[in-house]
């Protein structure tokens, strides 16, 4: 059988949560007995900075390490990756696989012209999802948005990984029976985000509701 | 023998975990599948190595690893711990630890590594068997926290021995390897254990685990070289009297063969590393006109070119992963070589050391090719690898 892999590179900025998306869905594909690898890429750890994590999922064993050059997927995050070029990698859709989906966190369209004629140039699939007003609109909060991100990712590609896994990699991720440290920063964030959803179990099904909802509003779109 | 006293009635205070040989470890006990980050599986070693001592001082992308260490501490897996005032008191500190009889895990970073350096040669001279991991990154302007490993190059002439980690899984075994080297009679030298960072420490990938039931059994100081801090005897007896500067033949002579001895009790590891590891390095595709000679994590990259190159271009090169770059695997790797063409050599510094070791130590270097090089925090994709491969067999 001929070896299939997908790539994808997460864009957002520092607190948005963007590595531990990555590290849930890598957690979620492994479960599922497929290989997957996961790595962010940051500099100093600052709220708002770029950020950029890497998934690659493979069905045999990936050697392939850090940046993801030539992407399946571009998620991005936050606008401000594509409007200020707030990223690590310039253009956002650099290296990006004919045939590839974007899918950016934002009510309305925010890419240029320039850059839209070159995706249509590569059939590129871009999908606009509103992640952070979905987030408020689910959860009361707008810290679930890595959540949605990642539902609406499994709503727009079934065969990406099972949902159920999905569900339970949030569970293990929150519940504490397996830690993970994105950053030293990320550690004291942790902290900061069990006081504001009081409970963990609370904050659990949040999470889940979160990915729930948007993986049914990317199936509609 | 206070210190080590004291430590014994602390260690019933501990987690239940039963004490079992290196062998038992490494190489014998059952292993279960985990999905985590090199810093994870850092943390994961030292759960298992019987630490009586870890100190810290945060770099990144050092700094999740000791942090996860301070967890451990205070789960009752490490007897003492504390954060220094900086990576040069660190080094001085677990040096005493060491001194002291205990067994003592650090870790630290490129400008870390840097600011701590006059402690590794006194580390080895003083033949403690401290393991150090060094979480390779960035040390020139513009800075990087990402994966560079020029300060392995600086750190090549210290009498330290150092093994360099392809992933997690390595970075884990080494680590317990290198106490069971470190601390053989007949070696007895500090070890870092070298990984690629965050393309290493921040990776979350699979990796095999034995249970966490069982340690390493508890570091004997008697068996060291230098009884623990006991002044009477070299070199701590030059530290205390006017022999260290060399003031007659006697002190002369016997700073000369202690320096000697540093680098004989080096190649003395040379078993040890076959039996805990599996070799100095190991070979894929034996015999191939074009080999790869590679450490830490250049040597995924090359396996990644290698299948790619397989699959789509019907190229076959072979590869030549160098797991202890102290000792130096100089035959291992001249017999590997004996029929290659071509040698190329990737390397994630400018410097290109992993080059200069190789071209160093084999015959009819006109074969090496020096690179590709990536430095300053870049990624080395396989393309890059396959492209100067491709020329070699033009």
């Amino acid at each position: 059988m001929k070896r299939s892999n997908l790539d994808i590179r997460m864009a957002g900025l520092g607190g948005q949560g963007v590595v531990t998306a990555a590290h849930i869905l890598g957690t979620a594909v492994v479960a599922t007995g497929k290989y997957a690898v996961v790595n962010p890429f940051f500099g100093a750890e600052k709220r708002l900075a770029p950020t950029e994590s890497y998934v690659r999922i493979s069905s045999e064993k990936i050697y392939d390490r850090g940046e993801v050059m030539y992407p399946n997927i571009v998620m991005v995050f936050d606008p401000q990756v594509i409007t200020i070029g707030k990223s690590h990698t310039l253009p956002f859709h650099a290296g990006l696989k004919d045939g590839g989906l974007i899918l950016v966190n934002s009510a309305d369209p925010v890419i240029h012209d320039r850059d839209k004629a070159v995706l249509d140039n590569i059939k590129a699939k871009v999908v606009y999802v509103p992640a952070t007003k979905l987030s408020v609109e689910f959860t009361g909060s707008d810290l679930s948005m890595n959540m949605t991100m990642l539902g609406a990712l499994c709503g727009l590609d079934d065969t990406l990984v099972d949902l159920n896994a999905v569900m339970t990699a949030v569970e293990e991720r929150f519940s504490g029976k397996t830690k993970i440290v994105a950053s030293g920063t990320s550690a004291a964030l942790d902290e900061a985000v069990k006081s504001k959803f009081e409970k963990m179990g609370a904050m659990i099904e949040k999470n889940r509701t979160a990915i729930n909802k948007a993986y049914e509003y990317a199936k509609r779109c | 023998m206070s210190m080590s006293a004291n430590i014994n009635a602390a260690a019933s205070a501990g987690p239940n975990q039963k004490a079992v040989s290196p062998e038992e470890l490494l190489l014998k006990a059952p292993r279960e599948r985990a999905f985590m980050t090199g810093s994870e599986a850092v943390a994961e070693a030292v759960r298992r190595a019987g630490i009586d001592m870890a100190i810290a001082y945060p770099i990144t992308p050092q700094s999740e690893s000791m942090h996860l260490t301070g967890d451990l501490f205070a789960q009752g897996y490490i007897k003492d711990y504390y954060r220094a005032e900086n990576e040069f008191a660190v080094m001085a500190a677990v040096h005493g630890a060491s001194l002291g009889g205990g067994r003592v895990f650090t870790a630290t970073s490129g400008p870390g590594t840097l600011r701590a350096m006059e402690m590794f040669p006194v580390w080895a001279g003083s033949r403690q068997p401290i393991v150090c991991a060094f979480m390779c990154r960035g040390v020139a302007l513009p800075p990087s926290i990402q994966p560079e490993n020029i300060e392995m190059a600086f750190l090549l002439d210290t009498g330290m021995i150092m093994f360099h980690a392809e992933n997690s899984q390595d970075f884990f075994d080494f680590i317990l390897a290198g106490y069971a080297i470190a601390e053989q009679s007949e070696v007895h030298l500090p070890v870092g254990v070298f990984a690629d960072g965050f393309f290493v420490t921040h990776t979350r990938e699979v990796i095999m685990l034995p249970p966490d039931n069982i340690k390493l059994g508890e570091y004997n100081p008697d068996i060291a070289p230098i009884p623990p801090f006991d002044m009477e005897h070299a070199p701590m007896q030059m530290v205390r009297d006017p022999l260290l500067n060399k003031c007659n033949f006697v002190s002369y002579a016997a700073s000369a063969s202690w320096h000697q001895e540093v680098l004989a009790a080096a190649e003395r590891a040379r078993k040890h590393i076959n039996k805990y590891m599996g070799g100095l390095i190991e070979v894929e595709n034996p015999g191939a006109d074009i080999m790869i000679i590679a450490s830490g994590i250049a040597v995924s990259q090359s396996r990644d070119a290698i299948r790619t190159m397989a699959e789509r271009d019907g190229i076959t090169a072979g590869l030549i992963k160098v797991k202890s770059i102290r000792p130096f695997p100089a035959a291992e790797i001249a017999q590997a070589t004996a029929r290659a063409s071509a040698i190329v050599i990737p390397e994630f510094n400018a410097g290109g050391w992993l080059a200069r070791e190789v071209m160093g130590t084999i015959d009819n270097n006109s074969r090496v090719i020096a690179g590709p090089r990536v430095f300053g925090g870049m990624s080395l994709p396989g393309e890059v690898i396959i492209d100067v491969i491709k020329k070699a067999a033009r």
